[in-house]
């Protein structure tokens, strides 16, 4: 079953064309990994499969009323704005926003779900401070946490491990396919490419204005592509200990 | 909420300091007494004519002030956002400039509130117009500077060619707001107006909770943003449309009453709206009541006294907020 599925989808920012016709589907219980240069398009494509901005072609998503949409998909952007200093529980909370009606208050299912989602990135401690105060990394964390709370089947994420510490970055994207096995899925941008490599299950190429390569990440990362794409080279290598993927050099 | 019983009170305890403050010498009991007694009693005309308005305008006022602060600030997401921001309460002065220096102002008791209120609704579609269907809360906040400038602009051109020193002068003193010897008919006029804006803006509570994280988070969780922004801006309008009209412009009302429960919300913006709505009661209550007091002879206007009241309280709300950042 495909919990979203995009086709021939381009955008445009005045002129210039920032894709065209990408096209792909996410099923159930995949981390898809959206990998791409700087400016390739990542945010922008995130944004459109999500309805945020004009666009061509066509999103599943993005074609379901706000209401609903919001009831099978979260979304992360990568501002990490927080803009009152409100604890972080309440931050947590408004992911409950999407299930709650007009006048509804929370109720035991809605704590228990921000619960667990506060207990699976480690917050449970902080949980009264204003989230205001915390550092960029834990900011970080609450918006993750923030988004596991909406509970949806689908989690989309624009580059949520970017500035966490080792352990969290890999502990989220361990918390991602921990999500995948209970047969949810997320679709993740990212620049760790390494990471990448060991905890998704699908990589998606973004660059040249289209979709490059969507597949296993062993595929996906030919030296060939690196090379043309990011301008590097990298050591690949499936060990004992999972697949390892080292970048080496700058190519240009 | 532990807090709104207080707030409560201390709206309804100003409530009744202010029927009893005024230059008539009449006792606490009389004056209420008088105040449900029917008849053509002096005491119960002074009460129910002149005290009683007052004291309802100061309410409704206040409570317009403090909520549509408390939502412009939630929406644009920034502490030093006031309701004047999208031009409404230049707009509508322009309105009653132009009411005093044409004369329609004389001719009928309404015709300045009315005016008023013509010239609100103008500054509104021109806000609108500028901002367009899909725009931001950038878009809104240049809107509303142009709006607000070219109707300071044009108030101050009225000023300028005004070939009456009388006219002037009226102007100038109206323009400092104030709830003196406003009647019945006032309250019945903005009262209208006001209870379509609060239903508006009271509805924004969690459009505005969730976009704490921001316009896109907020559109992805189910929130219609650009439902929420026509909410505010015509919640705004009748609100601030009307109190101007009536009251003239009273400032640092709308700025500084959100920033002081702030706190004592845990910053929720959508808390904060109700509070806010309380506490600016309450602070119009109190400034009417000490203009009344501090200089019953010389007809201290409100506006002026909010001002010089809410400059420093906002300076001293600043300086704390440096020290919590450093």
């Amino acid at each position: 079953m495909s919990l979203v599925s995009v086709s021939d989808l381009g955008v445009r920012l005045g002129a210039r064309a920032v894709f065209s016709d990408v096209t792909f589907e996410i099923g159930a219980g995949e981390v898809v990994g959206l990998i791409g240069p700087n400016g390739a398009g990542k945010t922008t494509l995130m944004r459109a499969v999500l309805g945020l901005l004009p666009f061509e072609g066509s999103s599943s998503l993005a074609a379901m009323p706000a209401a609903e949409r919001a009831r099978l998909a979260a979304w992360m952007p990568q501002a990490r704005e927080i803009a009152w200093p409100v604890s972080v529980e309440t931050v947590v909370m408004l992911g409950r926003v999407p299930h709650l009606g007009t006048l509804q208050r929370p109720g035991g299912e809605d704590r228990a779900r921000v619960a667990a989602a506060l207990e699976r990135m480690e917050l449970s401690e902080m949980r009264a401070r204003p989230a205001t105060q915390l550092s960029g990394g834990e900011q970080a964390r609450v918006l993750i946490a923030r988004a596991l709370a909406q509970d949806t089947p689908l989690l989309i994420a624009d580059e949520p491990i970017a500035g966490l510490d080792p352990a969290h970055q890999i502990s989220t994207m361990q918390s991602f396919a921990a999500l995948a096995e209970a047969g949810k899925s997320v679709l993740v941008s990212m620049h760790d490419l390494g990471l990448a490599v060991r905890h998704c299950t699908r990589l998606v190429l973004l660059g040249e204005g289209r979709l490059i390569a969507d597949g296993p990440p062993g595929e996906v990362l030919t030296p060939a592509r690196l090379a043309r794409v990011f301008g590097i080279s990298a050591w690949y290598q499936v060990t004992e200990e999972g697949p390892v993927y080292q970048p080496l050099d700058v190519l240009r | 909420m532990r807090l709104a019983l207080p707030l409560l009170v201390v709206v309804a305890g100003l409530f009744m300091v202010s029927l009893l403050t005024g230059p008539a010498e009449i006792g606490v009991g009389r004056s209420l007494a008088a105040l449900f007694a029917g008849g053509e009693d002096p005491v119960a005309l002074v009460m129910r004519e002149i005290r009683l308005p007052r004291a309802l305008l100061a309410v409704m006022i206040g409570a317009s002030l403090g909520l549509s602060g408390a939502a412009m600030q939630g929406y644009l997401r920034n502490p030093l956002a006031e309701p004047g921001l999208i031009g409404v309460s230049g707009s509508a002065a322009l309105g009653a400039v132009l009411a005093i220096q044409t004369g329609l102002a004389a001719t009928f008791a309404l015709g300045l509130p009315l005016a008023a209120l013509a010239g609100a609704l103008g500054g509104v579609l021109l806000v609108m117009a500028l901002a367009g269907p899909r725009g931001t809360s950038l878009t809104l906040i240049l809107g509303g500077i142009a709006v607000s400038s070219l109707a300071g602009a044009l108030t101050a051109l009225v000023l300028n060619l005004s070939p009456n020193p009388f006219a002037a002068s009226e102007i100038v003193f109206w323009m400092m707001g104030s709830l003196a010897d406003r009647s019945m008919t006032h309250v019945w006029l903005a009262l209208p107006l006001m209870v379509v804006g609060f239903g508006l803006l009271a509805g924004l509570g969690r459009g505005l909770d969730a976009l704490t994280l921001g316009e896109d988070a907020a559109q992805a969780m189910g929130i219609d943003m650009g439902r929420l922004r026509l909410m505010l801006v015509i919640g705004t309008a009748c609100v601030v449309g009307a109190g101007t009209a009536v009251a003239g412009a009273i400032g640092f009302v709308g700025l500084v009453v959100p920033h002081l429960l702030r706190p004592l919300v845990g910053a929720h913006p959508g808390r904060l709206l109700w509070a806010s709505a309380l506490g600016g009661a309450a602070m119009v209550l109190l400034a009417d009541i000490a203009v009344r007091v501090i200089l019953p002879e010389r007809d201290l206007k409100l506006g002026v006294l909010t001002a010089l009241v809410g400059a420093p309280l906002f300076l001293h709300l600043i300086l704390r907020l440096r020290r919590e950042r450093i």
